[in-house]
């Protein structure tokens, strides 16, 4: 019966090397991994990350080690997964043999053989992902990808382990091979449970060298592979193969609600914290966003900013916070015990150009493999921005006009429901009658000439659908979900303590949004009397509720080809993807989606106060590049949307890029007002 | 170089303004005060002068609804002193009884420079500048559109008519009117503001007493009519633009 | 003497203001209702010339090297001593960077009362009155112009500059000038305005743009329908302060006076200092999303519609009309 033999061919020295030596080098990694860790909670501002552990637990199986995010792109997902699961099954196999040999015996037999072949044929999978990774890393160089010699070097070294480990293999078997007497129980029909070691033997069997020469050259080659392992656990930590620690750390460690909207900048004035302004300001989980990044560049293709030419990229600048860390940690270090004077960071190492690209959309962190939270990290570094008022002129009119009267139009609070002018029977004051629901109208809804009409027509729909609905007239005011992201966490919090004063007084069972800005904060954001006494809706859920109950029936089927634009706030912050197509389609619309569409869909270029501020010289518009995406699918007559601000940004976009008489810009409410 | 502002607040003119029931002045019950807007700059300029050259800033307003959110916001915006001018101002006082207030407080320890706005939009009796200057004995420029302060003066960028502007030299102490600083006004964040109105104190200072009663030479305010008015183009976008056209074909335009 | 209306002449590098035959034309009809002479103030340092086309009754010329030029501190010095002696009935300054710094200090100097923002001045019964222009034009305030003497800062709008211009000139009055000593205000110099590309003044069709524009990309429509109509774009304040367009657009106060023959304003509210700006434009049309908007007050014809929206469809109509 065959059986593993432990330290087949080396000599008894060599048995103490071998434990000694890499455990020596792993525990050289792992006080260095600490003593580089400390530094995230001596430097950055405490956080708590440890609730939740078993769904933390599970997140990293899903993603640190079964690499979900990483396999959504399948050349690169390939690629990783074949090196990262095979030196997981490289790690597990070590440790299983260290059991055999130490603790109890069990690879022996049919177990030894299914042991043997599954090494085998992950060392292949290792060097097919090694081979793969060179060739996109050194032919095909994606502009994503950061080209730099590390990473080179990190290939090299691994290659050099598995090839080397290759070789031990196939060294023991043509010995074997030529004496059988080398390994009990053998016979040749066993070789090809390890089909790779087994090919590989044939080469040495070609030169006929004698057992004891291979037995030499693999002890050689076996004392190389052990030493270049302890090597690699000894520069791991300084290398870009950290991110093995860091990554799943990262994603250990990850924001449970991620990726649904709710913030917390840092804003204590209690605390004298106003915003991130120097590294100190980080939370130690922001400091470790920066060296989890494993520079794979995802984040930068899908970003709206860098792909229209701003000075974005979110792989640069979640870079430069690791990059920050290891030039002032000594400093911050050495400062920590006589609170000198931190060196600023926010606007001087990261630019504020950078920080105001952002349109907070989430598709970087919905793409990120290993949960790096670049949102929160730039709404910080914005807040104080915002605090040494460092904003341009078009931002400050929007914020002094949403201070003074809670709307960015600079109009009056009075003038809210204007819109509601010649709508008869008057609709409700919820404010001084109970309602079913409260409708949050919106700033864009209430004050946008052209988005007006689509209010009333919004309005017309649920008095159609007999619905029993009413709005907060001038006591509502912006809901705060751009102020917040834009970094204005003191105007955030008097929006908000407004908006939840007049709620109070109201007699509601639901709210109901158009805009899913509003909807968002809404949601996450406002304290638990509103969102925990009451659901908080997006109207195309409203509207899929009354068709489904049959309370909107359609007079006529549409025939329009349409196409449908996920909007950020409403897809990938809340999880709402099917319901606008369900009423699209129930409408008679034929749907023809965009490439990218639902949690891969490209923002307007609206979002996290953008549309408040100064275009910068860019390339071309989010929404020009959105609407060009709908003028080459075919036959396609309307693209719809569900957010207010989008209907003003691609009612632009189709102007700007000439297509306006082949392409119509329509809220799904408009088309539902159109089929009744 | 120390230096005193002088606020004023104004109705807001985003809200639609009415004539109260005397038919002499504005109804006051639904107004929205804000800083008039020359003064926001003033005092831009003011904090400008002192981040260039040292000294300090006062700001002065007088005790009415709204005035300690401007003082505050003053505060927040750097400036050192909040002074408020306490007493009756059931009517406002015109503008010759506002400036023999500020100066009742700029008397005793007169600054190097007073900066005010250079108009507001409610002035029916001159500008504040002026007449702060002329009480005082102190020299008066308006119209300014730049601060370079020099040992033992100041040059003023004065702005004339059709973009024409004068370099001009000034002695101190002096009075400026001003009618837009160097930079826009700043931002302030709504969290210092807050920070502000916890920590600063207002320096109350009763205001003196002056007789407010006398009567305007106003005898009646009204909303200009509607006679005077354009002719207004009705119906949608697609309407109003053809009337458009049509009135640029009878104009020989198009 | 009691019933002269007196008129500042605003000079500025040896030009009467625009705004000087403005006051003239107004101070002529006043000076109709009560009866008395109209009486131009000028001072200066050799101005004679200046007198030439100045239509007053007469002039009373102060001549002194430190007049040469428009400094506060020596004008209202030149004319306190002047106005104490002769006291007239009215002195009318324009609402300006000359008039409105004069008034102000004489008026606290001479405890004359002085009434400014005033839009037009009218005898009633032997009386004056008033109607002075605030809150941006939305209010206008009515009264009679308080005696014995009374100080008028003016806004342009109700007269016509050519009114007040002459074909002769006037018999000029040599007043001696007060000391001018200790003058603590002096003018170092101009500097010239920035022209820019463009030369509004000239251009015959403008367009005007204000804050309804609320972004500056948005500048790209209204650059467009400015093209289509071979006109050039113009501005009110806030679009210049926020650097959107150069102060050489600017139309207004502090800006340019324009006289085209097509005047568009772009979600432009119409606030007194801009509005001075346009002279008298054959068309006038005013788009504002603010049906209460003041430049409705000016405008021959307005919409109150949102700019943005209307703006594309517009251009699109004049294309086909020019293409047609």
């Amino acid at each position: 019966m065959i059986e593993r033999i432990n330290f087949w061919g080396i000599p008894e020295f060599w048995h103490y090397v071998a434990y000694v030596l890499p455990m020596v080098a792993a525990f050289y990694m792992l006080w260095r991994i600490y003593r580089h860790l400390s530094i995230w909670w001596k430097i950055g501002r405490s956080e708590n990350r440890w609730d939740h552990i078993l769904q933390r637990t599970w997140r990293l199986i899903k993603h640190g080690i079964i690499q979900l995010k990483v396999l959504r792109q399948t050349y690169p997902g390939v690629m990783h997964a074949a090196i990262a699961w095979s030196f997981f099954v490289f790690f597990l196999g070590t440790a299983l043999a260290t059991i055999d040999a130490d603790f109890y015996q069990f690879l022996r037999s049919d177990i030894y053989l299914v042991f043997k072949f599954v090494l085998d044929i992950f060392t292949i999978t290792a060097l097919v992902g090694l081979a793969l990774a060179a060739f996109r890393r050194y032919i095909r160089k994606p502009p994503r990808l950061t080209l730099s010699a590390p990473f080179g070097y990190a290939l090299l070294i691994l290659f050099l382990i598995v090839f080397s480990g290759l070789l031990t293999e196939s060294l023991r078997l043509a010995a074997i091979a030529q004496d059988p007497g080398l390994q009990p129980g053998w016979e040749p029909a066993l070789a090809w449970w390890t089909p790779a070691g087994w090919i590989s033997a044939q080469f040495w069997l070609a030169f006929d060298l004698v057992p004891a020469s291979l037995m030499r050259t693999h002890l050689g080659i076996w004392i190389f592979h052990m030493g270049l392992v302890s090597a690699l656990f000894i520069m791991l930590p300084s290398s870009t193969l950290a991110h093995i620690i860091t990554s799943p750390a990262n994603i250990f460690f990850s924001k449970l609600d991620q990726p649904r909207g709710k913030l917390s900048p840092a804003v204590n004035l209690d605390a004298g914290l106003v915003g991130a302004a120097t590294l100190r300001d980080f939370t130690w989980k922001q400091l470790m966003d920066g060296e989890a990044c494993t520079e794979c560049g995802r984040c930068q293709d899908v970003c709206p900013a860098f792909t229209a030419g701003q000075q974005l990229s979110p792989k640069e600048l979640i870079l430069a916070i690791s990059e920050g860390l290891a030039a002032q940690a000594p400093t911050l270090l050495a400062s920590n015990d006589h609170g000198s004077e931190t060196p600023i960071f926010t606007g001087e190492v990261i630019k504020e150009a950078t920080l105001w690209a952002c349109t907070t959309c989430g598709a970087c962190v919905e793409e990120c493999p290993v949960m790096i939270e670049h949102i929160d990290v730039i709404v910080d570094m914005r807040c104080h921005l915002i605090d040494q008022a460092r904003i341009d002129g078009q931002l400050q009119m929007a914020l002094d006009s949403l201070g003074r009267y809670g709307n960015s139009f600079g109009q009056s609070d009075r003038m809210r429901a204007k819109w509601t002018q010649g709508i008869e029977p008057k609709i409700k004051d919820a404010r001084r009658e109970p309602v079913e629901y409260l409708w949050f109208v919106g700033d864009y809804a209430s004050y946008h000439g052209s988005i007006t009409e689509i209010t009333r027509k919004t309005a017309e729909v649920f008095r159609i659908a007999g619905l029993d609905f009413g709005i907060l007239y001038e006591a509502e005011r912006h809901s705060g979900n751009d102020v917040r992201r834009v970094g204005e966490e003191g105007l955030f919090e008097i929006l908000v303590e407004d908006n939840t004063a007049a709620m109070k007084g109201c007699q509601y069972q639901a709210i109901v949004t158009t805009d899913p800005h509003t909807l968002n904060t809404l949601k996450h954001e406002y304290p638990p009397e509103i969102n925990h006494a009451h659901p908080i809706l997006h109207y195309t859920e409203l509207i899929d509720d009354l068709i489904t109950s049959g309370k909107i029936c359609f007079s006529k089927q549409l025939d329009y080809t349409v196409t449908y634009h996920d909007p950020c706030y409403l897809g990938r912050y809340n999880g709402i993807y099917e319901i606008p197509r369900r009423i699209l389609e129930a409408t008679g619309c034929k749907l023809v989606e965009l490439p990218r569409n639902r949690k891969c869909a490209l923002c307007c270029g609206a979002g996290g106060g953008r549309i408040w501020m100064e275009e910068d010289e860019i390339m071309e518009r989010p929404s020009e590049a959105r609407i060009l995406e709908a003028i080459q699918l075919h036959g396609v007559q309307v693209f719809a949307v569900a957010c207010p601000k989008d209907i003003t940004m691609y009612k632009d976009a189709v102007k700007t890029t000439g297509y306006e008489n082949r392409l119509e810009v329509k809220d799904i409410i408009e088309l539902v007002h159109e089929a009744l | 170089m120390d230096i005193a502002v002088l606020l004023k607040l104004v109705p807001d003119l985003v809200e639609e303004l009415e004539v109260d029931s005397t038919g002499k002045s504005l109804d006051t019950t639904f107004m929205r005060r804000i800083i008039n807007e020359p003064d926001e700059h003033a005092l831009e300029q003011a904090l400008l002068i002192k981040e260039g050259s040292g000294g300090s800033v006062s700001v002065i307003g007088l005790d009415v609804a709204d005035m300690d959110d401007v003082l505050f916001t003053a505060a927040a915006k750097g400036a050192d002193r909040q002074i408020k001018l306490t007493g009756e101002f059931e009517h406002e006082p015109n503008n010759h009884d506002l400036a023999r207030l500020f100066v009742s407080v700029l008397k005793g320890n007169p600054p190097d420079l007073i900066l005010t706005g250079v108009q507001a939009h409610n002035d029916l009796d001159g500008a504040v500048g002026p007449l702060v200057a002329e009480y005082l004995g102190l020299p008066y420029v308006g119209y300014i559109a730049g601060v370079s302060v020099e040992n033992g003066g100041i040059t003023v960028f004065k702005e004339y008519t059709g973009g024409l502007v004068g370099e001009l030299h000034v002695s101190l102490p002096a009075v400026l009117g001003i009618q837009s600083a160097e930079k826009p006004p700043r931002y302030v964040a709504v969290s210092k503001v807050r920070q502000a109105m916890k920590t600063t104190s207002l320096d109350e200072r009763a205001a003196l007493e002056l007789d407010l009663s006398e009567a305007a030479a106003i005898e009646r305010m009204f909303v200009p009519e509607n006679g005077e008015r354009a002719k207004m183009l009705e119906g949608d976008v697609e309407q109003v633009a053809d009337q458009i056209v049509g009135l640029l074909k009878n104009t020989g335009v198009l | 003497m009691a019933d002269d209306i007196y008129v500042l002449i605003e000079h500025l590098q040896g030009n009467v203001t625009e705004m000087s035959y403005i006051l003239l034309a107004a101070g002529r009809e006043l000076a109709g209702g009560t009866h008395g002479e109209l009486v131009g103030l000028l001072l200066g340092h050799n101005v004679n010339g200046l007198a030439s086309n100045i239509a007053v009754n007469r002039i009373l010329m102060i001549d002194h090297p430190a007049l040469a030029e428009y400094t506060p501190d020596a004008y209202a010095r030149a004319i306190e001593t002047l106005l104490e002696q002769r006291a007239p009935r009215v002195v009318l300054l324009g609402e300006t960077s000359i008039g409105a710094d004069v008034a102000g200090g004489l008026s606290a100097r001479l405890d004359i009362p002085h009434i400014s923002l005033c839009r037009s001045l009218r005898v009633e019964n032997d009386k004056l009155h008033f109607t002075s222009q605030i809150c941006g034009g939305k209010i206008l305030a009515d009264g009679e112009l308080p005696g014995p003497t009374c100080l008028v800062t003016l806004v342009p709008g109700a007269y016509k500059a050519e009114a007040g211009q002459g074909t002769s000139a006037p018999p000029i009055e040599a007043v001696k000038a007060p000391a001018l000593d200790g003058l603590r205000v002096s003018l170092q110099g101009y500097l010239e305005p920035n022209t820019g590309d463009v030369d509004i003044t000239r251009e015959p069709i403008l367009i005007a743009v204000g804050r309804g524009l609320q972004q500056e990309m948005n500048l790209e429509l209204t650059q467009e329908i400015a093209e289509v109509l071979g006109g050039e774009l113009c501005a009110s304040r806030p679009v210049v302060d926020q650097g959107w367009l150069s102060t050489s657009r600017l139309v207004g106060k502090s800006g340019k006076h324009v006289k085209p023959k097509l005047y568009l304003a772009l979600g432009i509210s119409g606030a007194p200092e801009h509005t001075e700006g346009i002279g008298d434009p054959e068309l006038f049309l005013a788009i504002n999303t603010d049906s209460q908007a003041p430049i409705f007050e000016v405008a021959h014809y307005g919409a109150a519609v949102d700019l943005l929206d209307l703006v594309p469809v517009l251009t699109e109509k004049i294309k086909q009309v020019k293409g047609g």
